[in-house]
């Protein structure tokens, strides 16, 4: 037979009006991936990066090795964490569409990505996230006022006015100032963790991307630099399916994990359950103390599903079907902890309808106080000296014309 | 001729192209199914089939590369970067390779790549999503650069950019997608319906590359500008009722050196405006052009309305902007002098 070459046009398996399909996704039954010792070498532990771990099966009960045998108390503040994650996602998402903020990116069903892997780390470890990273930022316990005040660009926006909603950062928590060109922080993250290497310190570094942004070059840089160096660095890949309009087959994953390029460069690469607390716990401490203990960098793949648009300014009814968060197989993270913790005798429904009320008054109370700070259209606004500064840390003398011809061009 | 807006007209540009010529493939993050975030591919795919409208992974520099590749091998792509901001992990491609393939090959190998990216400010957009970079790739020797300002002249010039065997870098200001924008943004937006270059013909033309049109026609200043700018500076001549000639450039490489200094040997006074950073700027380059080849004829220093040299601030994204209120104080001190 004669053969010739062909283009192969990556196909998601459903589009708008189709039913959601997602017999591509494979995955390990809950507790049946062995936890390797935190020392093991990369080429025994290759499996990591094609099954799945998962701790939670579907009953709520936490089985196999993964489990990370937290307490009660924390698998609250988890909870507690992804719901305030979620009810200020959707409160800013009304408050973008009613004109208040310019523009906002919910984490709908990936909230255990953020929370848990923060959890997992300790407060000197470097955090490079995404914008869709909001959890980090309410792990690390920043006031929900600061997150707003950035959201509205007003007189206490920590970025002074200078970056689009939901770039946010905080030196004092170790939440490094978010970018929104994509992967570019995946490499720096390496950077950051290989001084903490030459310094002798204790630290790790982290960054998280979306499986789209795994195609930019910045990736490949990251990897190899941290396979060289062996940096103290966990590299996050959000794989929510989808990256705008496109899924991730157009990001390679139709043929292989995207843990398995981890073991290509000679990283530890770990397929994870997204969705699942416990396991996204689990994964990050075993990396966390790998590279604490000089085994070097780990690669997480954090398999998970978009439940909302890419932004504010996209619309996904064009491009897949309106049903599929709700059959993606893997779950809503909230509610998958919640019935872990009723499992447990340690949460009922009253108990959640109460923590959804409070968190409820809590981030409405917080969006009150920080509208009094100026919102896009009034109230106090910022000094608009400020947008001369920190270009350079000294303003340099055409900076300074320039600053002092628009304060006669506006009087 | 029909009325279209400025995606609308790119649109038409495309699908007419890819229509004529089996070697024109349109690629580029979000273009194929989805039609792009702008709209600017919506259908094509649909018509054209998946070999011709190629989704892409999220990856510029490979955009570009792989454009080139496939120039090289007789296909005649037309890559979109999804935002002007985002295109700099595709410069070395388009610097070192693109911008180099014919001169070092003594012209043996040579890549007819189009690259579309939206640019300019003026949509809350933040400073990852404002920029003007055109003046970085005017540096480069061997692409050339346009920069269109109305829907006639986009796929006027987004057809020529096709048919052309040289790259062509062609930066789309999105703020005039929809309409023509005087800079004034509490104004209600106003539809292209209302220009006369939003009447569009249907069919194929090409609005030749290196040449500028005068738009304005004025006996006492020059204004020379493009893109969003050149409606801002329309507005501001208008509205300080200054017989300003304004002249929208179009094509910023090659540059119709011969209609601006035509202008500016007729006016005697010449005001450069861009929504770019000032300092090492385009409109340095329009300066000193026009210094060279009309300084004899000047009566008053050529003055340059432009961005600060700031990241685009997403708060005081309209006290950055250069609005009419800039632009009229320069024509005023240029109009002064004597």
């Amino acid at each position: 037979m004669r053969r010739v070459s062909r283009l192969h046009i990556p196909h998601p398996p459903a589009r708008p009006g189709d039913r959601p399909d997602f017999s591509y996704l494979e995955t390990s039954p809950p507790g049946a991936v062995a936890r390797p010792d935190v020392n093991a070498r990369v080429r025994d532990i290759q499996n990591l990066a094609v099954e799945m771990v998962r701790v939670l099966d579907d009953a709520g009960e936490a089985v196999g090795p993964w489990n990370p045998h937290l307490e009660p108390g924390e698998l609250q503040i988890g909870l507690r964490h992804m719901l305030l994650t979620r009810v200020m996602d959707e409160r800013m998402q009304r408050m973008q569409r009613q004109g208040k903020i310019s523009f906002y990116a919910r984490s709908l069903g990936e909230e255990a990505v953020s929370v848990a892997q923060g959890m997992a780390l300790r407060p000197g470890d470097m955090l490079f996230p995404s914008y869709r990273n909001q959890g980090l930022q309410i792990v690390r316990g920043r006031p929900l006022v600061d997150l707003m005040c950035h959201l509205l660009s007003n007189t206490r926006d920590m970025c002074k006015g200078r970056q689009l909603p939901v770039m946010y950062h905080s030196k004092a928590d170790n939440l490094f100032s978010i970018s929104g060109n994509l992967t570019t922080q995946f490499p720096q993250a390496v950077g950051w963790a290989m001084a903490a290497a030459i310094k002798g310190e204790d630290h790790v570094a982290a960054s998280w991307i979306g499986e789209g942004s795994s195609a930019e070059a910045d990736f490949h840089h990251a990897l190899t630099f941290a396979a060289v160096y062996e940096a103290p660095v966990i590299l996050n890949i959000v794989n929510n399916q989808w990256a705008i309009s496109t899924f991730q087959g157009f990001a390679g994953g139709e043929h292989r994990s995207f843990a398995a390029r981890g073991p290509g460069y000679g990283i530890a690469g770990i397929r994870v359950d997204g969705n699942d607390f416990l396991a996204v716990y689990a994964v990050t401490q075993w990396a966390a103390e790998r590279a604490r203990k000089g085994g070097g960098p780990t690669l997480i793949e954090l398999v998970t599903y978009r439940g909302a648009a890419h932004s504010t300014s996209d619309d996904p009814a064009r491009y897949r079907p309106k049903e599929e968060w709700q059959a993606w197989p893997l779950g809503d993270p909230v509610t998958r902890l919640q019935s872990h913790l009723v499992r447990l005798g340690e949460w009922s429904d009253e108990r959640h309808e109460a923590l959804q009320r409070e968190l409820e008054a809590e981030v409405g109370n917080a969006w009150k106080q920080a509208v009094t700070y100026g919102t896009m259209s009034d109230g106090p606004r910022l000094d608009r000296d400020l947008m001369f500064q920190d270009v350079y840390k000294e303003m340099p003398a055409h900076l300074e014309r320039q600053r002092e011809q628009l304060n006669e061009e506006l009087g | 001729m029909a009325q279209m807006n400025m995606v609308q007209a790119l649109n038409s540009a495309m699908d007419i192209m890819l229509g004529r010529d089996p070697n024109v493939v349109v690629m580029g993050q979000d273009v194929g199914y989805f039609g792009g975030v702008f709209r600017a591919t919506d259908g094509l795919q649909r018509k054209h089939g998946e070999h011709r409208v190629l989704d892409t992974p999220i990856a510029e520099g490979g955009i570009v590369a792989a454009a080139i590749g496939m120039g090289v091998n007789g296909l005649r792509p037309v890559a979109e970067i999804q935002f002007a901001d985002y295109i700099y992990p595709a410069f070395d491609q388009i610097v070192s390779e693109l911008a180099r393939l014919r001169y070092r090959s003594a012209g043996e190998f040579w890549a007819p790549v189009t690259i579309r990216t939206p640019c300019g400010g003026g949509i809350r957009g933040g400073q990852t999503h404002s920029q003007s970079p055109e003046g970085i790739f005017t540096h480069v020797s061997g692409i050339k650069v346009v920069m269109p300002s109305n829907p006639y002249d986009a796929k006027g010039l987004l057809i020529a950019s096709i048919e052309d065997d040289d790259p062509v870098v062609f930066f789309e200001p999105k703020r005039i997608y929809n309409g023509p924008f005087d800079g004034e943004p509490d104004k209600p937006a106003v539809p292209w319906s209302t220009h006369p270059k939003g009447e569009v013909p249907e069919g194929h033309f090409t609005v030749p590359i290196g040449r500028a049109e005068v738009v304005r026609e004025g006996l006492d200043v020059s204004i020379i500008t493009y893109g969003t700018m050149v409606h801002v500076a329309e507005a501001a001549a208008r509205s300080a009722g200054i017989d300003a000639e304004v002249i929208d450039v179009r094509t910023l490489v090659p540059l119709d050196v011969d209609t601006l200094a035509a202008s500016v040997r007729k006016t005697g006074r010449c005001v450069v405006v861009h929504e770019a950073t000032r300092f090492g700027g385009f409109g340095a380059e329009l300066l000193a052009t026009v210094q060279e080849e009309c300084f004899w004829h000047l009566e008053a220093p050529i003055l340059r309305v432009t961005g600060w040299d700031t990241p685009y601030p997403h708060a005081f994204e309209w006290e950055y902007f250069p609005g009419q209120r800039r632009v009229i104080a320069a024509l005023r001190h240029v109009m002064e002098a004597s």
